[in-house]
């Protein structure tokens, strides 16, 4: 499977990654060659299986009681925040 | 302080520390020394937090000495640099987090604490856990200790060159797709990965939650056995905990093995082993045959397609894992955004190393409109395959062995440039991640000066029974206590 220079820059769009222009036809390479390799899964008949769910048999994810169990701790989290103001995380202008 | 001591296992380090052979300051110094004086050739720590290490060394020694404290009190051990550590810069090996300093401790981090142990540092790592080598950290490649040329497996590079040079007992580590048993095996050092679920993700960076495990590496299957019994069990904050009792482990490591069933992973033992290395893990299964144990082998005939399953659902849930890293509320933003998908972009871009970037593309393109039911479902169907083989291969044996990777140690770029070669590395762990199943890597022997590691699986669960069958191997032989001459 070959990938294009387009389906790379729109890969790194959806994933919103920049990338270098040098750094597409590497990409475009190896990710090629990524989707080679898992295409041998298509050798494997699974057409009765039922995808795993869970690693561990007969498990589920664990509900809780939607109760308040967290305090507020926003000024010590927003310690690691490129940009603050009023407790409030800064961002570009969005909305003209 | 007197030379030998860090030649001691774990075991005697905590019993040493209880007789006040020495205090926990005279050791904390000791290897605090070891990895400072180690840095330049091996680049094992990101972090040394010298002063903090001191400080819990001297509350630990003032519980000793008041018979108070944990079962671990004093005794220093080195953390993956995946794991939160309040108060500590963690940074997974990224640019990304280059800055951050975590509020809180990962859960593990907090239970060993509350068992006594003093954190040395933070050991380095494949950036996000996402390589075989530590070799896409952002802090630089870690080199092997038995030969600073070669790489020390990856992703838990750092703390199994760091255990491996006696830079530290004990340190913890995680596990997706291999990364604490094949850096273990590649250092000549005991790594356990437990069951998905046995020890809590919270605070562990999460690269593949569905794979993710923490775990420890160490020097004896006994030393695993005494972090494990503090660091597993049910965790609220991690909603895959398992809530199930946690077992002595380390009551059980004498039990003897006759009768024991061992299944030999034939998919294992194919053209892409070493002839030498299969010649080591021969040897240690003949070992196994004298202690009583009887040999058969299995076929897992599913195994093969663990690399390609393995290469679907790690990096879809790295691509949306990841996703938190905008730039916004922590880590690296860029200069000067001219809007807010430019912040996204050029903070993502900068931020995350190659190896990162390929992962979460790929994630990104087996996730999009049109290609989930080829790519991730499939993948999905594939590891119930797996996981079913594992199942029928535990109703007729009680543990697989085989090897943990195809060679020993490869040299420091050899694979850099083809990442295919790089994650065929990962071959023979990787049917464990995606089965949640509980796995091993003990030493087994050198070749050309190099060790060998050989691999245990077992059922979910099976931990402290993995613990007993690696210990009494341990007994009989002496791979695990070999050091590097330069460290010895």
């Amino acid at each position: 499977m070959s990938l294009t220079r387009e389906q790379i820059e729109n890969i790194a769009h959806l994933a919103r990654l920049e990338l270098q222009p040098h750094e597409v036809p590497v990409y475009q390479e190896s990710l090629s060659r990524i989707l080679d390799l898992v295409g041998e899964l298509d050798r494997a008949d699974t057409a009765s299986v039922a995808p795993m769910a869970h690693p561990l048999p007969g498990l589920s994810q664990r509900l809780r009681a939607d109760a308040i169990t967290e305090q507020d701790h926003h000024e010590l989290y927003q310690q690691n925040a490129p940009q603050v103001a009023a407790g409030l995380y800064l961002v570009p202008k969005v909305i003209e | 302080m007197s030379n030998g001591i860090h030649r001691k296992t774990l075991a005697q380090l905590a019993a040493g520390l209880r007789a006040k052979e020495f205090s926990s300051a005279e050791l904390t110094r000791l290897y605090l020394d070891r990895i400072e004086a180690s840095q330049p050739a091996l680049n094992a720590f990101i972090s040394v937090t010298r002063d903090q290490a001191m400080a819990a060394a001297e509350a630990a020694d003032r519980d000793l000495a008041a018979a108070r404290g944990g079962r671990l009190a004093g005794v220093p051990i080195a953390h993956k640099d995946i794991f939160c550590t309040a108060g500590v810069k963690t940074t997974c090996g990224s640019r990304m987090l280059d800055n951050f300093v975590s509020p809180y401790d990962a859960t593990l981090v907090a239970k060993l604490k509350a068992a006594g142990v003093v954190m040395l540092g933070k050991a380095n790592m494949d950036e996000f856990a996402m390589g075989s080598s530590n070799e896409t950290s952002f802090y630089g490649p870690v080199r092997n200790p038995w030969n600073t040329d070669l790489v020390p497996g990856g992703s838990s590079g750092g703390s199994a060159a760091a255990v491996a040079a006696r830079l530290a007992p004990a340190a913890t580590a995680t596990d997706t797709g291999g990364s604490i048993r094949q850096p273990a095996a590649l250092c000549g050092v005991t790594g356990l990965k437990p069951t998905y679920g046995r020890v809590s993700r919270y605070g562990m960076i999460a690269f593949a939650s569905s794979l993710d495990q923490g775990g420890i590496i160490t020097a004896t299957a006994e030393d695993a056995a005494l972090i494990l019994r503090e660091m597993a069990g049910f965790d609220a904050n991690d909603s895959t905990s398992v809530d199930t009792p946690v077992p002595d482990y380390a009551a059980s490591l004498d039990a003897p093995l006759a009768g024991l069933k061992i299944g030999l992973l034939k998919e294992f033992f194919d053209k892409g082993l070493d002839p030498e290395n299969e010649r080591r893990i021969r040897e240690a299964l003949a070992t196994y045959e004298k202690l009583g144990a009887s040999l058969r082998e299995v076929s897992l005939p599913n195994l093969p397609l663990s690399v390609p399953a393995y290469y679907v659902v790690a990096p879809a849930e790295c691509s949306s894992n990841l996703a938190r890293f905008d730039g916004v509320r922590f880590g690296h933003r860029c200069k000067d955004p001219r809007d807010l998908l430019d912040l996204y972009k050029r903070s993502r871009g900068e931020g995350f190393g190659a190896e990162v970037k390929r992962r979460i593309m790929t994630g990104t393109y087996v996730l999009s409109a049109g290609y989930y039911d080829a790519y991730y479902l499939k993948a999905q169907k594939v590891r119930q395959l797996i996981t079913t083989d594992f199942t029928r291969a535990f109703g007729e044996v009680d543990v697989l062995m085989g090897p943990t990777t195809p060679t020993t140690a490869f040299a420091i770029g050899a694979k850099t440039s083809d990442p295919i070669t790089m994650y065929l590395n990962d071959i023979y762990t990787i049917g464990a991640n995606l089965a949640g199943l509980p796995a091993m890597s003990i030493p087994c022997g050198f070749v050309q000066g190099l060790p060998v590691g050989l691999q245990l699986v077992g059922p979910h669960f099976s931990e402290a029974k993995l613990l007993n069958v690696a210990h009494l191997y341990q007994r009989e032989t002496e791979w695990h206590s070999r050091v590097p001459e330069r460290y010895a």
